[in-house]
Parts: C-alpha cells; structure tokens; sequence
C-alpha cells in the first residue's frame, strides 16, 4: 500500500543504516505494520504455509545436491546413498520428497482458496497471473526433480512427457532431440534436468517476490470481498496475522510430519525404487498425483497434437480467467449460483484426477472426456454467463460491519438455540 | 450495536427465523448425492480394474505401525534364509556387512559381523600389477554378489534377471483399490511391498489345468500374469535355523520377507521414534500458539 | 482493556515466551540435522581402518597408502638412517612432542617414541606437511630429501628429518603419526 511509512528507527545505529539503506523500514512497513483486512480466515494462511515449503524445498534441496550424483550410472545408487549412509540423509530426503507434495496441496488450496473468494478479479490480475506463473513454474521443476533418482518411474515420466514436444509439426522431432542431448532420455538428459531443476526453485523465489509486491500493491482481497474502505477494517500484519499463521503453518506441518515419519512413500510410486531400464517400460506409467488432473486432460483427447495443446489449454486458461469472469461481485459468499458451480467444478478437478491415475479405457475414458469437457465448459460458459444472469446477495457496506453482523447473526442464533 | 444493524442483518434474521431453512438443506442434499454417485462409481471402478490377479492379504509385521521396531532374532533368521537361499541368484547392492551390527538391524556384534564378513570371497583390486584378486570380505564390504554383473545374471537365469533385494521391499505394491488408498494415507499402513513378498513366496502351487504355463515358468497366483520365471524358492526345512525355530516355509517366508524390509528401509526404526517426538513436540505447539492466537486477538471482533 | 487485573498481562507475557522458546527449540532441532549431514558419513567411517602388506618391502623401501582420503608414508628404514634419527637431541628440534596418537599426547619427540617397532625400523606417518597440507617428497628414490635425509615439502621448503620430523622451514609441528599397529609380522592396521 503505497501510504506514508510509520517506521521510527530505535537506535542511533538504526537511523544511521536507514538513511543508507532502508531494509529494516521495508520490513517494518511491509511486515510488521503492513494493514492486513481483519476478516481473513484460515483459508488465507497458506500464502504463508507456501512461502514456508520453497524454503525448505531450497534448502533441503542444496543438502541433498551436497550428496547426490547426477550421472545415469551412480543416480540411483546415489540416492541410496543418501538413504542409507549420509548422517541424517534419510530424513533430509523424506522432507524433500514429501514435501514436493506438500508443496502442491498448500498451492491447490490456496488457488482454490482465491476462485472461491474472486481474488483474481480487479485490482488483483497481475497478482493473480503471477500466481499461476509460480504454479507453471512449480509443475516444471517438480517434473524435473521426480526425474533425478533415476528409478522406472523417473525414467518413463521423462519419455513421456518430452515425446511430447515431438507433436510440433516439422521441428518437433529436433526440439524433442535438443531436450535430450541425444536419441533418448539418457545421462544428458538426466544432467541438464538436475542443473535446471537447481535453478528453477530461484526463479520461483524471484516471482514470489514479484508476486508479494504486486499484493501489497492491491491490498489482500478477504472473505467478504469488499475493499478495505477505513482504518478499522484492518489490523497491523504483526502480531494478529503472524500469528494466527504460525499457527495454522504447525498444523500443516502435522500431516507433513505424519507423511515424512510415518509414511514416507505412500505419495510416491513404488516403481521409482527400480533402477531405470531403457529396455522395459512399467505396466502403468503414472505421474504424481498432483499432475494428475492434466494427465487425464492429456489423455482423454484422441489425437496426439490436440492432447497437448488441449492440456496446455488447461493452465493457458487460468492466465485469462480474471477477463472471463464477468461478475463484479468478489466473493462466492454472495453469489448462490457461483458458489455450486464452484463445487460441482471443484469435484470436476478431483474426478480428473483420480480419471488420470486409471487406465484411459472404457468406463473410464468416457469420463474422462466429460471432465476435460466440462472443465473448459465451466471456464468459459458458466463464468461469463453467471456475471450475466446471477442476482447476487447484498453486499455489506465494509469488513468491519460484515463482521459485526456476522457476530450479531451467531448471537441471535444461539438466543433461538437457547429459547 | 444496534445502530450497525443493517438491511442485511434484519434480511438474515428472517432468513433465519422462516421457512427458508428447508433451501439450506436441499443444497447439502444434493452435494451428498454427487458424493454418493462418485463413491459407487470408484467402487465399481475398482471392481473391473482388479481384474484376475488374487489380491494380497494384510500381514501382521512386528514393525507396522506408530511404534513398529524390527524383531531382532526374526532378522538374524531372516539373513540366513537370505545367505542360504536367495543370495545364490539375488544380490544385495547397497546393503553393507557393517548394516548388519547397525542399531535398528538384526544385532549381530561387530565380531560376528567381521566373520561374516570374512566368509565371504569378495572381488578387488587392481593390484599393483593391474591384477584383479580376491579377499575375504570386510564389514565395509557391500554383500557379495552372485554374478559380476546384470548380463551374466540373465545369461545364467534364461533370460530373466533376478532383481536386486536391496530396496525390492520398497519397489513392490499391491493393488489395494479404492477406498483402501485413500484411508492408507492415514493409517500408515506401509508394507504393501513386504507383503506382496511374503504372499508370492507362499503362493506356488500346482496350475488350474485350464491354465497355459509357458515352458520353463513356474505357477504363482500373485505374480501379475500368474507365471513367474523363478521357481519356487524356499521348501520345509530348507535351511537349519541357529536358534532351533522350526523352519517351515511360511516361517522362512516370513523371516526372509522382515529381512528384506530392513534392508530397504535400514532407518525405519530411527524414523518412527524421531517421528513420535517431533509430533509431541508440534502438538504442543501447536496449542500454545492456538493460545497465544486466542489472546492477541481476545479484542478484535473478526 | 483488563488494566484491572495486574496477573493477567504477565500470563500473557509467559504464554508467548513458552511459544517463542519452544518454537526456538525447534528450529535448532532441525538446524542439527542440516549440519551433521555433512560430517563424515558411514562408508567414510567404516573405511577409518586399512590393513597393508608390508612383506614385500625391503630396507630402504617406502610405500604410500590412501588412508582416510589422505596418505599415509610406510618406511622401513636403513640402519643409517635409524643412527641418523638417533643421534639428534631432543631438546634441538623445533617441535619436542612425538605427535605420535599411539602414546599420550606429552610424549617427546625422540626417534624410539616416533617408530612403530622396537627394532625402530618401520615408520608410518601421515604425509600431509603440518604447515598447509602438502604432500612432502621423499618417498620415491629420485626425490629430493632435503636437507636431513627425509622428506622434502616442496610448497614452501620444510625440512623433515629421517624420523619425519621439522627440521627446517615454515612448519611447526612434526609429521602425524596415526593409530597404527602390527597384527601380524606382514601386516599394519592403520586406523
């Protein structure tokens, strides 16, 4: 929020260094006092619970680069390394490789979290496009990292997916052979994927960066939806929001513990502690689960090109979502016809991807296709459409009175309850 | 108060007090149905997906479980079965002798794991005259290997490579279906792989006579495709147990299978003890900071 | 506000220290395993002990062996070279303590204290020069000796003696004598 600064420098030392350099005011104005809406629920701390899972993806990653080789021959058995002989390498693994999926689940409810609350529509479109610029970028370094121990699943997820460059009319087969550094995933392929794999988690904390500058630009959108209008609808990020994080980030970090401790490998594929053979491709050959969703997307459509370009379309389309969106009401809370697509929507996802973890046959390829189908039908029928024929709630006039009315409405109902 | 009751407020009150109560419910109705059809869809799913192949019954592990620790002597016997059957085909890559004496394995001494060590012939050098040689093994020693390398263990096996045990426990599933799956993720449960294992060393017998068997493969209803290139492994009384326990091959089975457990998962014990006090420790933070929540924001309505 | 009650602010305040400490707590719980990691793991630890063969080498003959990623010289010296060791006074020599891990660690630097056997022929020595780790010459029979007959280091000129220790030169200390013993008449443990 680009208001004065309220920042006073304690000691003399302070003064000195913040006419120099104002690192400690940023922090205070962006942190510590930054007006955060005092309505925000918990659905509203996994900006920070995610923020938390790519510092430790960072920092559990440099551990395991310290141990782990990048060569077709000694990957696998490097990684065995890591698990048996590496002080601690077993755990400093387990926290990276559950916590990949982890890093998911937090990004799928806060995405979520912003469909169901508008928090893509104005002001906030370039914060919402930067998000899915994170998520983009996530999706491919995951991609790249679940290649590195070099098993089945490694080996085949990597076929898989860069064949699928080779749908290109003319060029394709060259592109496809160019990601490789030869005619097959190989050891090339496995070196360039863990160098960029390295790098990309730093591009990522490059756009979180873009991504918080562009929220404290707007302003948090809240439950209610309504734009902060005075000074009461806020409360200074520290300590209300600080802690009502840490709080909800130790509670995530219980079902992480109970992944990394308890089961470690139940997220991944068994057929990933099978050294990759060139020779032999697995029975199924599925991504993780997080992928999942976009490998029905792939799948369901019959031909090759369109399959690739229909999945493209899937996240092309969340780039475009705050112009398809014709509603100018926010959040779902006072929109009744919004709110059940948006489940029925939110159960399309689910649907997609446990459809991406079976046979693409039958049964379930007819399903399939209906869910892709309706995945695009609800971006781009049901969104334009609803801002057009819903008859939406009142919308209260500011944060502050919706909360007092929602305190009024739960004390007359506990009077009722009472009576 | 009062003066911040607005349209809405009274609008809900209404709401609230009318008959427009049913509304609410006939919207939790019909999300309950859209579950229902999905669960039955999953279920029937699954039903088609398993197909023919037997699926695979839970076994009791003594290191399942929040508090699961290996069974030392089940290990010791676990590694002779290992040392005196499997090893002649199936080598043990990342597993060293030194495992064997480490906390959390089977408890040998380290002077009974230096003369198990030493019992071994293991391949080294050059020497100074670029001569291969052999030695008596050392604990730093990796287990001894069948064959020199993968091509000489298919050469020597028809074709089939018998795969590696040091992770095999953790390289094989079976199919649990749904809603197994998913309530999996919350019970822990973790040893799909071993007992695929302890399934399939139990699961030779003698081939419907409808059924096809290739020449040279061997009758297994839990190996997917019902014909597995080994043959049957483990028969009563194929080894002479140290610690006298009667060596049938449900037994063996069970103890080879442990074995292989520990040696995928060498830390298992480590990991569910440490796992256990890092979540008393979150579970008490977690309700000081729900405290320290509750108060800081005791005067913000929200 | 509850100004009216002194207790409670000081309730307060030792709720947010207990979940501050505790949080503190944590964080240094995992710090730990982020740095263990990197100490020497287990395939490093279980190679801390070699056994060599020494039954091929004749007086006057030296091998090196890797011994913990660094070398280790195994000498067995000439009786002149013994006499050469034995005749200098202890209280001359730069460093006065053996550096010798098989005895206690005051032990001074005289040649019986720097041999491993009693007929003082064998010397094993880790062959890392103490001033900033090179790897002196002198074990091959073209290498230069330096002054005292024994080792060379070329990287900033100290002089080892035949006993391996600093003569002359930049280093402080004499050269490393590891855990070392016969186990039988061929063989050393080192480690």
């Amino acid at each position: 929020m680009s208001k004065e600064s309220t920042y006073i420098p304690k000691s003399g030392l302070s003064k000195w260094f913040d006419q120099r350099l104002p690192l400690q005011r940023m922090m205070h104005d962006n942190i510590n006092a930054f007006p955060t809406p005092r309505n925000l629920n918990y659905w509203y701390t996994f900006g920070g619970i995610l923020t938390f899972c790519l510092v430790t993806q960072i920092v559990t990653g440099i551990v395991l680069a310290m141990h782990y080789t990048a060569d077709a021959n000694l990957a696998f058995a490097s990684v065995e390394h890591i698990m048996r002989n590496v002080n601690y390498g077993w755990l400093i693994r387990y926290i990276h490789a559950v916590g990949a999926s982890m890093f998911f689940l937090a990004v799928y409810v806060h995405i979520f979290r912003g469909l169901y609350y508008g928090s893509y529509k104005a002001p906030r479109e370039v914060l919402w496009i930067l998000g899915v610029v994170i998520y983009l970028l996530m999706v491919i370094t995951a991609f790249m990292g679940y290649v590195l121990p070099w098993g089945q699943m490694s080996f085949w997820g990597a076929t898989v997916i860069t064949n699928l460059f080779s749908v290109i009319p003319v060029v394709g087969t060259t592109i496809t052979e160019w990601l490789w550094g030869g005619f097959a995933v190989d050891n090339a392929t496995l070196k360039r994927f863990f160098s960029l794999h390295y790098l990309m988690p730093f591009m990522i904390f490059g756009v979180v960066i873009l991504h918080i500058w562009s929220l404290h630009v707007t302003g948090n959108n809240n439950p209610v939806g309504v734009s902060v209008k005075e000074k009461q609808d806020t409360v200074p990020f520290a300590p209300y929001y600080t802690v009502k994080d840490a709080f909800s980030l130790v509670c995530f970090l219980i079902l992480f513990a109970w992944f990394i401790f308890f089961n470690p490998n139940i997220l991944g594929h068994t057929d990933n502690y099978i050294m990759a053979d060139p020779l032999v491709t697995p029975a199924h050959i599925v991504p993780e689960w997080y992928l999942l969703p976009f490998y029905a997307i792939l799948r369901a459509i019959p031909s090759k090109l369109g399959g690739v370009l229909v999945m493209g379309g899937a996240i092309a389309i969340l780039f475009i979502l705050p112009w398809l969106d014709t509603s100018k009401v926010r959040s779902a809370t006072f929109r009744p016809l919004y709110k059940q697509f948006y489940w029925i929507f939110l159960v399309n996802c689910i649907a997609l991807g446990y459809l991406g973890s079976q046979n693409p046959e039958g049964l379930f390829l007819v399903a399939s296709r209906i869910c892709t189908a309706y995945y695009f039908i609800h971006f781009l029928l049901v969104l334009p459409i609803l801002g057009l024929v819903e008859k939406p709630k009142p919308i209260p006039e500011s944060i502050t009175k919706a909360v007092l009315e929602k305190i009024e409405i739960k004390n007359i109902k506990e009077r009722r309850a009472e009576a | 108060m009062k003066r911040l009751k607005s349209k809405t407020l009274k609008k809900e009150e209404r709401r609230l007090s009318s008959k427009n109560m049913s509304k609410l419910s006939i919207h939790k109705l019909t999300i309950c149905v859209v579950f229902q059809i999905l669960f039955v869809f999953f279920i029937t799913a699954e039903v088609f997906a398993a197909g023919e192949q037997k699926r695979v019954k839970k076994h009791h592990w003594s290191f399942a479980g929040i508090f699961g620790h290996y069974d030392d002597a089940q290990l010791q016997r676990g590694f002779q079965v290992y040392r005196e059957v499997c090893s002649s085909c199936h080598s043990m890559n990342y597993v060293y002798y030194r495992n064997l004496a480490e906390e959390g394995g089977p408890g040998f001494t380290v002077e009974e794991v230096k003369v198990i060590a030493s019992e071994d012939m293991i391949m080294d050098g050059p020497d100074e005259y670029g001569e291969m040689f052999e030695r008596p093994g050392k604990p730093s020693d990796i287990f001894v290997s069948p064959y020199a390398n993968q091509n000489e263990a298919r050469a020597s096996n028809g074709g089939a490579y018998p795969p590696d045990f040091s992770v095999l426990a953790k390289a094989r599933s079976t199919l649990r279906g749904f809603p197994w799956w998913f309530i999996d993720l919350f019970t822990g449960y973790q040893e799909q792989g071993v007992d695929y294992i302890y399934a399939l060393l139990n699961g030779y017998s003698e081939p419907p006579t409808e059924f096809n068997l290739q020449s040279g493969m061997h009758y297994n209803e839990y190996y997917p495709g019902k014909q597995i290139g080994m043959g049957q492994p483990l028969y009563d009384e194929s080894v002479e147990y140290a610690d006298g326990t009667i060596a049938s091959v449900e037994q063996m089975a069970e103890d080879v299978s442990a074995f292989m457990m520990w040696a995928a998962e060498p830390k298992l014990e480590m990991r569910k003890r440490m796992g256990f006090k890092v979540a008393i420790f979150l579970f008490v933070l977690a309700g000081l900071l729900y405290y320290s929540k509750k108060k800081i924001w005791a005067r913000i309505e929200h | 506000m509850s100004d009216k009650d002194p207790k409670e602010p000081s309730r307060r305040d030792f709720i947010f220290l207990a979940t501050g400490a505790f949080a503190a707590a944590g964080v240094v719980g995992v710090a730990w395993p982020l740095v263990h990691q990197m100490n020497p793991d287990a395939t490093a630890l279980a190679l801390s002990k070699i056994e060599v063969d020494i039954s091929q080498l004749d007086r006057g003959q030296a091998i090196t062996v890797k011994w913990r990623g660094k070398p280790v010289f195994i000498r067995r010296r000439t009786d002149e070279e013994i006499q050469m060791a034995s005749r200098v006074d202890v209280n001359s020599l730069p460093d006065k303590n053996a550096r010798n891990y098989n005895l206690s660690s005051d032990s001074s630097a005289t040649d019986e204290n720097r041999s491993l056997d009693e007929s003082k022929e064998w010397l094993v020595m880790v062959g890392v020069c103490t001033h900033l780790g090179c790897v002196p010459k002198g074990q091959s029979l073209g290498d230069t000796k330096g002054d005292f007959g024994g080792w060379y280091c070329p990287c900033h000129g100290s002089h080892y003696d035949t006993a391996g220790r600093i003569r002359k030169g930049p280093a402080a200390k004499n050269l490393d004598i590891p855990m070392a013993e016969f186990i039988n008449q061929n063989v050393i443990r080192i480690g």
